[in-house]
């Protein structure tokens, strides 16, 4: 009781010290030189640029978040899935009224680089901004030139649907001073161009560490593990650790895989699929080939993983025999007995990482919902794999993911019929 | 597992010379036993996805749950309804799921891969209705409901209700669970489409138990025996002026 009357009067507390500190803080609209709206305007007129700005909005996958399904390409309203509640995405086409179209650059950079909308108020981290901070000035400036060469389109902004208290603008002042810290990428001298190409790519526009590394119950990235992997909030799919060395969740892929997977959605090591089918087919397909190449380098340099310390020696789960039953006869011809697929057409199984990641969640969501490799120009017409949620109960796919997490090369642990139970849902976008 | 997906484009001279290399190499190679077949390089090997719901040549899942018949309907109305579960406009999440990775080059080859099957039509359940209601079905399917402004089905589904080239979908076929489906996801805007679109005003203006009554009655023709939908120049009367159909479909 007494413990419970302690925790709000520090909660008070904080109430007042963040409504003093918003009431003082220099924040609001920037002041606008000549000077800077000549440049900006130039800017927008610069050919060139609008081209390279239209590449580098395809690295970040601008579109994927800021266009409803069926809707205008960046005009916004779809809806962002968080653990706290539904975020809009806004309208980033020219339109003055609803758009972008009234902004100057140096506001375009403050939301891009410091997370902060045009009234100086903080901005929700599901845009990107943890990511995007280590984007230069330039690059900044290119995008910002194309989103103002599209079309304007009309579309106000959805309301947010977050719940109380994430609603409360305020409350992201402290999210942003245990997680933000903004910064522009610094290359690093002792290493390759290319290294630095692929640094800036992944950790900057790419965002790749968004959704590869695990998330606190807050929402905020844990510091030094980055691209170590992690379940992501909301839609329910595991991003494999990125390290292609001992430990790591690509261990062994060569760099031509990695770039073989992001260019066309395939590999020999494995297809993309789920929310990763997303971002090869609208984004790293259309890569030039020297950033994939450096995209890879990067990857390949990420240091190998300390391998758990198993806390049991290995042993396959009980249901092995009845896995083993349904995997002949509704997996293995086309993933075959030995589990390696087949090149180009279907993926292994055997060494997958997406079959052996921690959670499970990959394999299981898989079976359920089967469906296509995305369609790239790499690779336009790709095989699929039926789902078997209606086909299989929940004990069975229990035992035909266990089963493959535990054949072969695979040692990984055993799920429950709980959980493919939690994952059954079919997720329409 | 050295060979990776992209297809590179060889020159022509290597093409030719590794055509050659293989042929002669399949002449004399032994009959291997353990060998997996190849993988088929087809569209129905690639649509197993589809397939597995849908039937294996796209005849349609028996049980009324399943996905519907897809064999023989024009080749520009599936590929409207592939666009539809896209964007969202027709509602059915694993539908909705399976086609989102897909382009709509290749949307279109299997759109035209369904519309080509030729496959026998089956009997399908009805449920047990009324003398009255199967006579209430029969009515507004061919007369409609000047009351209320519905007009015959068969005005626009065809005399033969087999539909018409490249958009217009016949209703025979189908079983009594899908067609009362659809009628209800008009009303309820889960399957919509362009503009004052044509079912929607259909099934607006039909009365609540109508929906039963039509869906008995069309569950219960025995389709026409190679049943294809009519090419679009035998089409008569033309579409009541807010019947807009969609149009994905047709544009290469
Ligand atoms: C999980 C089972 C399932 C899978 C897999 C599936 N479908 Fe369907 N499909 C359905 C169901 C159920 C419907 C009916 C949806 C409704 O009620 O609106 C449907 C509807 C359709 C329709 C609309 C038919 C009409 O007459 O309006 C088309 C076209 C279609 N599917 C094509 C495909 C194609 C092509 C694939 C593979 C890329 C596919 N389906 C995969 C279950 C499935
Ligand atoms: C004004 C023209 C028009 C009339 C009248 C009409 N339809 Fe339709 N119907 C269409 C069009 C167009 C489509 C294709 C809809 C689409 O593109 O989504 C369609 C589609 C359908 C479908 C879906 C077929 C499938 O494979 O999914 C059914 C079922 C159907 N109509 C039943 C009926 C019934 C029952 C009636 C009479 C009560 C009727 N229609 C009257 C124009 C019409």
């Amino acid at each position: 009781m007494n413990s419970l009357r302690r925790w709000w009067w520090v909660l008070a507390m904080l109430a007042v010290v963040v409504a003093v500190w918003l009431a003082l803080r220099p924040a609001g609209r920037l002041p606008a030189s000549p000077g800077q709206r000549d440049a900006d305007a130039a800017a927008l007129k610069d050919l060139a640029l609008i081209k390279r700005g239209a590449y580098l909005a395809t690295i970040g996958d601008c579109a994927a978040c800021h266009t409803a399904r069926g809707g205008q390409p960046y005009a916004g309203g779809r809806l962002l899935a968080t653990p706290f509640g539904d975020v809009p995405a806004p309208n980033i086409t020219p339109d003055p009224a609803t758009g972008i179209g009234q902004w100057r650059f140096d506001e375009f950079w403050r939301a891009l680089h410091r997370g902060e909308g045009r009234q100086g108020e903080p901005l929700y981290p599901v845009f990107s901004y943890t990511s995007f901070t280590k984007v230069t000035r330039a690059d900044a400036l290119a995008i910002f030139a194309y989103l103002n060469s599209l079309r304007p389109v009309n579309q106000p902004d959805l309301p947010s649907g977050l719940d109380f208290p994430y609603n409360v603008r305020s409350g992201l002042v402290a999210w942003r001073a245990l997680y933000f810290k903004p910064g522009v990428f610094k290359p690093d001298p002792a290493k390759t161009a290319e290294w630095n190409r692929g640094a800036y790519l992944v950790q900057g526009l790419g965002h790749c560490n968004e959704c590869h590394t695990e998330r606190d119950s807050l929402g905020g990235i844990k510091k030094d593990q980055h691209l170590s992997g992690g379940q992501i909030p909301a839609l329910d799919w595991y991003a494999p650790d990125l390290s292609t060395q001992a430990g790591g969740g690509l261990a062994g892929w060569r760099a031509q895989d990695i770039v073989d997977l992001l260019k066309t959605g395939q590999s020999a090591r494995g297809a993309a699929f789920g929310p990763m089918a997303d971002v090869v087919r609208l984004s790293t397909q259309h890569l030039t080939d020297a950033d994939l190449q450096a995209v890879a380098t990067y990857l390949q340099s990420l240091p190998p993983r300390a391998a758990a310390a198993p806390a049991a020696p290995f042993a396959r789960a009980a249901s092995a025999e009845q896995g083993g039953k349904l995997y002949a006869q509704h997996c293995a011809d086309c993933h075959g007995m030995d589990g390696n697929g087949v090149a180009a057409v279907y993926p292994p199984l055997n060494g997958n990482t997406s079959v052996t990641e921690p959670s499970g969640i990959n394999a299981i969501r898989s079976v359920l919902l089967g469906g296509f490799a995305p369609a790239t120009a790499g690779y336009p017409m790709p095989y699929s794999m039926p789902p078997f949620a209606r086909q299989l109960s929940e004990a069975e796919i229990a035992a035909l993911v266990t089963y493959i997490r535990q054949s072969w090369s695979n040692q990984a642990d055993a799920v429950q019929p709980d959980e493919v139970r939690l994952y059954r849902h079919t997720p329409a976008d | 597992m050295t060979i990776s997906a992209p297809r590179r484009s060889l020159p022509r001279a290597v093409v030719v010379l590794l055509a050659f290399c293989l042929c002669t190499a399949a002449l004399a190679a032994t009959p291997q036993s353990d060998a997996a077949p190849p993988v088929p390089d087809t569209l129905q090997q690639r649509v197993v996805a589809c397939t597995s719901c849908h039937g294996s040549q796209g005849e349609g899942s028996p049980d009324s749950l399943g996905g519907p018949r897809l064999a023989g309907k024009p080749a520009g109305y599936l590929l409207q309804q592939l666009a539809y579960f896209q964007s969202g406009q027709r509602q059915h999440a694993p539908m909705e799921y399976v086609v989102r990775q897909l382009s709509p080059a290749y949307l279109r080859q299997i759109a035209e891969y369904f519309a080509k099957q030729d496959v026998p039509y089956r009997k399908l359940a009805v449920p047990a209705v009324s003398e009255e209601i199967m006579r209430r079905g029969e009515e507004l399917v061919l007369h409609g409901d000047p009351s209320r402004a519905v007009p015959a089905c068969d005005s626009c589904h065809g005399a033969r209700l087999t539909g018409f080239e490249p958009m217009m979908p016949g209703v025979l076929g189908l079983s009594y669970g899908y067609i009362s489906q659809q009628l209800v996801s008009w009303r309820t805007h889960t399957r919509a489409a362009e503009g004052p679109y044509c079912m929607g005003v259909v099934a607006n203006r039909m009365r609540e138990s109508d929906i039963n009554a039509v869906s008995a009655w069309l569950a219960n023709q025995t389709p026409p025996v190679g049943m294809h939908p009519q090419p679009a120049s035998a089409r008569t009367e033309p579409l009541p002026g807010w019947c807009v159909m969609g149009s994905s479909g047709v544009t290469p």
